[in-house]
């Protein structure tokens, strides 16, 4: 048997440790319950980690870079490696239930329905109607009386909303 | 084959950026503080895929260059962006009716770039047409909602439309780098975008009692081979200050 076989990390240790790094915008959830990491594996005795960004200028992704190498350092693996891949495309159908659980209970309305599906893109023309605006919850006092202030919010990734029945504004991640 | 999908590669690439870098102007200024938040939004999602574009232009390029390089180190004749996304933002209905005769276009030609047989190429497409599109979706909301608003907003759009519309025609035009890189299957013809894009366009003016300017008149281009307005000397001349006076600083 070969000792630096026995020595790495399992990859069911390594997803552990990466289910521990928070997003550096919502400390709440962490980048596995954001869906980001898609693939860990090693190339030889190279640990790799493959990233889906979640906005193409979303500038938490190298601060995400950043904290995964650290984690990993943390634990002894000096050298991880970083790719990042593109296709599939990031969506907030990569969620996990407990991320938008933690989302809602930090105060930001989770994403309503899939984006596959409704909001899937029509490449075959431009239709100008839009998919309708979901109905979205306000996270404080639950009410769906509800309406969309800004299609942007905070970051990229939120759009800005406000409870008319208990009239505060809220963050909701977008369906994307 | 290669030049010319460098020379492809920076057209998108720099229509992001410099559009990025108008939007951003806007930072800190703008109308109201979810208008502000809306545009630098816009503007980030530019930038990004920019970078993207950016980065592997400078692989094709094969010559030690960065996207930083590219961005910072190129003269204004040497970006291929077009003449509309360089137009300055002059005031907030300006700004609107620019960005959403880009939109509409950019969400067309992302659409084809989906099935463009460079793999690379269609990665970025797939990632930039979610964002691109929910950008459409603001800035078509936008045209309705002014066009179909107060009289001063209508007359002002109306103006501001009729003002950027020649920039328009640019999009359109192909040349040899359009040709080659559509027979190679990795881009698409510009022209054939053309009747999708104005029906479009006609569907939102319709809908906002905006007038379309007639066709034809004045079709000034030229941005895509590299002959620009003199607004890109000055916008370059902001963007690209520091890293000439101190390459290679960062944060």
């Amino acid at each position: 048997m070969n000792a630096a076989v026995v020595d790495k990390p399992s990859l069911d240790t390594v997803w552990h440790w990466l289910a521990e790094v928070p997003d550096p915008e919502i400390p709440v959830i962490s980048i596995t319950d954001l869906g980001i990491v898609r693939e860990v594996r090693y190339d030889d005795e190279t640990l790799v980690v493959t990233v889906t960004p979640t906005y193409s200028g979303c500038p938490a992704t190298e601060v995400i870079a950043a904290s995964i190498r650290d984690a990993m350092a943390a634990h002894g693996i000096a050298d991880a490696k970083m790719e990042t891949r593109l296709s599939p495309a990031w969506t907030t159908d990569w969620l996990t239930p407990e991320a938008k659980a933690k989302l809602l209970d930090y105060g930001i309305a989770p994403p309503v329905g899939l984006a596959e599906g409704e909001q899937r893109i029509d490449i075959s023309r431009l239709t100008r109607r839009a998919p309708p605006a979901p109905v979205v919850a306000c996270p404080r006092c639950a009410s769906t009386n509800t309406e969309m202030l800004s299609q942007f919010g905070s970051t990229p990734c939120k759009s800005l909303y406000r409870c008319k029945a208990c009239q505060e504004p809220f963050d909701y991640f977008k369906c994307h | 084959m290669s030049t010319a999908r460098y020379e492809y590669l920076l057209r998108f690439g720099d229509n992001a950026l410099i559009l990025s870098q108008r939007l951003g102007e806007w930072c800190g200024k703008g109308p109201a503080l979810e208008e502000d938040m809306a545009l630098t939004n816009v503007a980030l999602d530019l930038l990004g895929q920019a970078r993207l574009l950016l980065s592997l232009a400078a692989e094709a390029a094969g010559n030690g260059a960065d996207e930083d390089s590219l961005a910072y180190h190129r003269d204004d004749r040497a970006f291929r962006n077009v003449l509309l996304v360089e137009q300055p933002n002059g005031n907030y209905a300006d700004t609107l009716a620019r960005q959403f005769l880009f939109d509409a276009w950019s969400s067309l030609a992302l659409r084809r770039l989906l099935s463009s047989s460079d793999a690379a190429i269609a990665a970025i497409a797939e990632k930039a047409v979610k964002e691109v599109s929910y950008h459409l979706r603001r800035s078509s909301d936008l045209m309705v909602r002014l066009g179909d608003g107060t009289e001063r907003s209508r007359a002002m759009l109306q103006t501001a439309i009729d003002k950027v519309w020649p920039y328009s025609h640019e999009l359109f035009i192909g040349d040899a780098v359009d040709a080659e890189m559509t027979a190679a299957g990795i881009g698409f013809d510009p022209a054939s975008v053309h009747d999708e894009w104005l029906a479009y366009v006609r569907e939102v003016f319709a809908e906002a009692t905006l007038k379309l300017p007639a066709a034809g008149g004045w079709m000034p281009k030229g941005g895509k081979q590299g002959l620009h307005s003199e607004h890109l000397s000055k916008l370059l001349a902001e963007m690209q200050v520091l890293q000439r006076s101190h390459p290679g600083a960062s944060w």
